[in-house]
């Protein structure tokens, strides 16, 4: 009873690690809707987490809007067909892009000797019929290593407004997310070009792993 | 509609395999055709259809992710896809021979069988991925990686179509406040006193460093301001304006904090530098005291309790340090993750306040019975959005603490430690880099950085503010008061020294002052 306990501790299911990625994406974009100006201040309500206060968004319509996003990528980052997600804030009138932010996600192993007898013994219950259906990945990182790692990432993306060139003109965000070619695109969906921007400077911020999932954030800039 | 016409066109002229059908056939080639035309057509037939074949096999293995099944399938498309660029190429010159053969003496240009669209087109037409040269196709596939960080190929990029809303009609970025020169839009209250709006003196402060998380001037009760310009500590004596170098460290370090020790201790003056140590300097003598160690980065924050010294460091590690011992580190406080920029023991003692990198500000209770905090914070307030490098207590309401964020915060906030409630809030716009809480008014002065880099006074608790002093032209980095309450000085990153004389007391107000403060004084020595 006790070693189990000890283990449920130290481990990190697949399903936790997209939840926890899903997560820090949530604040992230909301942290940035909120520090770069892009919906006026009122709207938004302060939530601690993470040991921080993050400003969230109070629109219904943007609640909606980011939750079905990421539930729908949790979907994805669970059959690891994501390969990044890209907020992309651009202005309204010029439809120009303005700014990108890029998480970059990685798959890793988590805990490999832990994981491998567990993974025979689903193996031989339940056909073949994916990578990721059949294995329950696990990491063996703490919880509370991961979130002090997120909340570095927030922090970082929070400091950002001192070097970021203001946004000055409406302006709208959108999520894209970047799959493997072999994912079926649901209902609501469409596939988009790519966004670029034109002259533009990057910025690599800290990255947190889960054991499972390697997010690194990248913040792409117009260079004045 | 034009253009669909001519692709169409276009695609008709560039299938080589089928009859020719525009324009009148060129005399040569009546003679001709049934001897050399046949073959070019054939040669022309066998690559097209080996091209096929090693397209579909190409787009095929493509379709695997992984980065060597796609580079394997461009070798066997390399020896085919030659042969389609240049036999168009090769086929006007394997053809004009044959009217020079078998046509008569000159050369007559026939401009109705010359098409000068598809002429210009093939000329201009980049070779598509495919169809070019695998160098080009390579170059292609680091252009895309080099601009989408991957190759687009083996990915799809999906977005939600019910957009989240756009933000409300005239909606102005907040943030314009931060970046614009314009005075901030808050009322000013009028005062009846009167504020002088330019400074009372300037000092130079060569190599004064420009960075947010040191603290580097400070005001002793001996009026002697201390001030540290790079690797030197200078002595500024304000009552007679003579000015002594009290230490220089060695190049590759620099003075990072300095702190008198409280009134009535002696005169004593703790300095961090950026090694890690911190001198302990007894300025009568101009004699350095001790050396203390334990810090793992460079010593930003200094404050005094007595004989407890506490000092901030970049690792975020706070140590309480006893400087009569000979084992001084007495305890270790490590509440922070980052650099520990603001540190400040509360004016009755029972509380430290520390505010660091990470956005903490962390209120830590005194251990009863010794002159140090205890091991774990009191309060761990978060509610800064950037670095607290701004402390103050209030000097008549022990308990209350005022705390100002950086650039990405920009506010103030004020504090009841006793039960961790957020007081008050105030946006100043801009970067806080300093407060002080005036001992003669119920006022309060913060220093800015950008756009204005001005000092703000503010009346406490309304907040409304006073007045605003510029003057500096970068940021204000860090503010110190005279030990009578009257000045405050501003340490600027445009290397001066600013004296303000903002709190200065009415004559009428001051004697009455005095008289209150004479007769405890009186009353001890009755008792005594």
């Amino acid at each position: 009873m006790t070693e189990t306990q000890l283990k449920a501790k130290n481990s990190i299911t697949l399903k936790g690690s997209a939840e926890l990625v899903m997560e820090y994406l949530n604040y992230g974009i909301n942290s940035i809707l909120f520090q770069r100006g892009v919906y006026p201040p009122e709207t938004f309500k302060s939530v601690e987490n993470f040991g921080l206060s993050i400003f969230v968004s109070t629109d219904e319509k943007i609640i909606s809007f980011v939750e079905t996003v990421l539930s729908q990528m949790k979907d994805w980052l669970l059959e690891e067909k994501v390969q990044k997600i890209s907020m992309v804030i651009t202005n309204i009138t010029t439809k120009e892009a303005l700014e990108r932010w890029d998480f970059n996600v990685k798959y890793e192993a988590g805990s490999a000797g832990n994981t491998s007898d567990l993974q025979e013994l689903k193996d031989t219950k339940v056909p073949k019929n994916g990578k990721t259906n059949g294995a329950p990945k696990s990491g063996n990182k703490e919880l509370k290593v991961i979130q002090n790692e997120i909340r570095d990432v927030l922090r970082q993306i929070c400091s950002t407004v001192s070097f970021l060139p203001l946004l000055d003109c409406l302006c709208a965000f959108d999520i894209h997310i970047y799959t493997s070619k072999d994912c079926e695109v649901p209902d609501q969906w469409n596939e988009t070009a790519p966004c670029i921007i034109a002259n533009s400077q990057e910025l690599q911020l800290r990255t947190f792993s889960t054991s499972l999932h390697h997010m690194s954030t990248v913040v792409s800039y117009k260079a004045e | 509609m034009a253009g669909y016409s001519f692709m169409n066109d276009l695609s008709n002229v560039v299938r080589m395999d089928e009859p020719i059908t525009r324009g009148p056939m060129p005399r040569w080639q009546k003679k001709c055709m049934d001897s050399s035309s046949a073959s070019v057509n054939m040669s022309l037939n066998a690559s097209r259809n080996k091209m096929n074949a090693s397209l579909n096999v190409s787009s095929g293995q493509s379709k695997t992710p992984s980065k060597g099944g796609s580079s394997r399938s461009k070798t066997p498309s390399r020896t085919p896809s030659k042969t389609p660029t240049k036999s168009p190429r090769s086929n006007p010159s394997s053809k004009s021979p044959t009217p020079g053969k078998s046509g008569g003496d000159r050369f007559i240009p026939n401009r109705s069988a010359t098409d000068f669209d598809l002429g210009s087109f093939k000329l201009k037409q980049r070779p598509s991925g495919e169809g070019g040269s695998p160098t080009q196709a390579e170059k292609e596939r680091v252009m895309s990686e080099n601009l989408h960080g991957r190759d687009i190929n083996n990915q799809r990029i999906l977005s939600y179509q019910n957009k989240a809303p756009l933000p409300p009609e005239g909606y102005q970025n907040h943030l314009k406040a931060v970046y614009t020169q314009s005075k901030t839009p808050a009322s000013v209250k009028g005062s009846t006193r009167y504020i002088p709006q330019a400074p009372d003196r300037i000092l130079d402060a060569p190599e004064i460093c420009d960075d947010y998380y040191l603290n580097l001037i400070d005001w002793g009760h001996n009026n002697i301001l201390a001030v540290a310009l790079g690797t030197s500590v200078y002595l500024w004596n304000a009552a007679t304006g003579n000015i002594d170098q009290l230490l220089e460290l060695e190049s590759n370090d620099y003075v990072s904090s300095l702190s008198w020790i409280q009134a009535g201790e002696g005169e004593h003056l703790a300095v961090g530098t950026s090694l890690g140590t911190i001198q302990l300097w007894d300025t009568q003598a101009m004699k350095r005291e001790r050396i203390m160690t334990g810090h793992g980065g460079r010593v930003g924050s200094l404050s005094w309790n007595s004989y407890i010294l506490s000092s901030g460091s970049r690792t975020g590690q706070i140590i309480h340090s006893d400087v009569r011992m000979r084992e001084h580190n007495v305890l270790t406080l490590s509440g922070h993750t980052q650099e520990v920029c603001g540190l400040k023991w509360s004016p009755d003692g029972r509380y430290l306040a520390s505010g660091g990198n990470d956005n903490l500000l962390n209120i830590w209770p005194l251990d009863p019975g010794t002159m140090h905090t205890r091991a774990q914070p009191l309060h761990s307030l978060s509610a800064h959005q950037a670095a607290v490098k701004a402390v103050a207590w209030c000097p008549w309401q022990p308990h209350v603490l005022a705390s100002g964020g950086g650039t990405a915060d920009r506010c103030i906030r004020f504090w009841n430690c006793n039960t961790g409630t957020l007081l008050n809030t105030v946006d100043t716009k801009s970067q806080v880099c300093a407060i002080l809480w005036s001992a003669h008014y119920k006022e309060l002065i913060s220093g800015h950085g950008y756009a204005n880099n001005q000092l703000i006074i503010w009346k406490y608790p309304s907040m409304a503010k006073v007045t605003e002093l510029t003057g500096h032209s970068s940021r204000v980095l860090h503010m110190a008061m005279s030990p009578d309450g009257t000045t405050v000085i501003s340490a600027g990153a445009d290397e001066t020294l600013r004296l303000w004389k903002c709190f200065a007391v009415d004559p009428a107000k001051k004697k009455s002052a005095k008289e209150v403060k004479a007769e405890p004084s009186l009353l001890k020595t009755r008792i005594r």
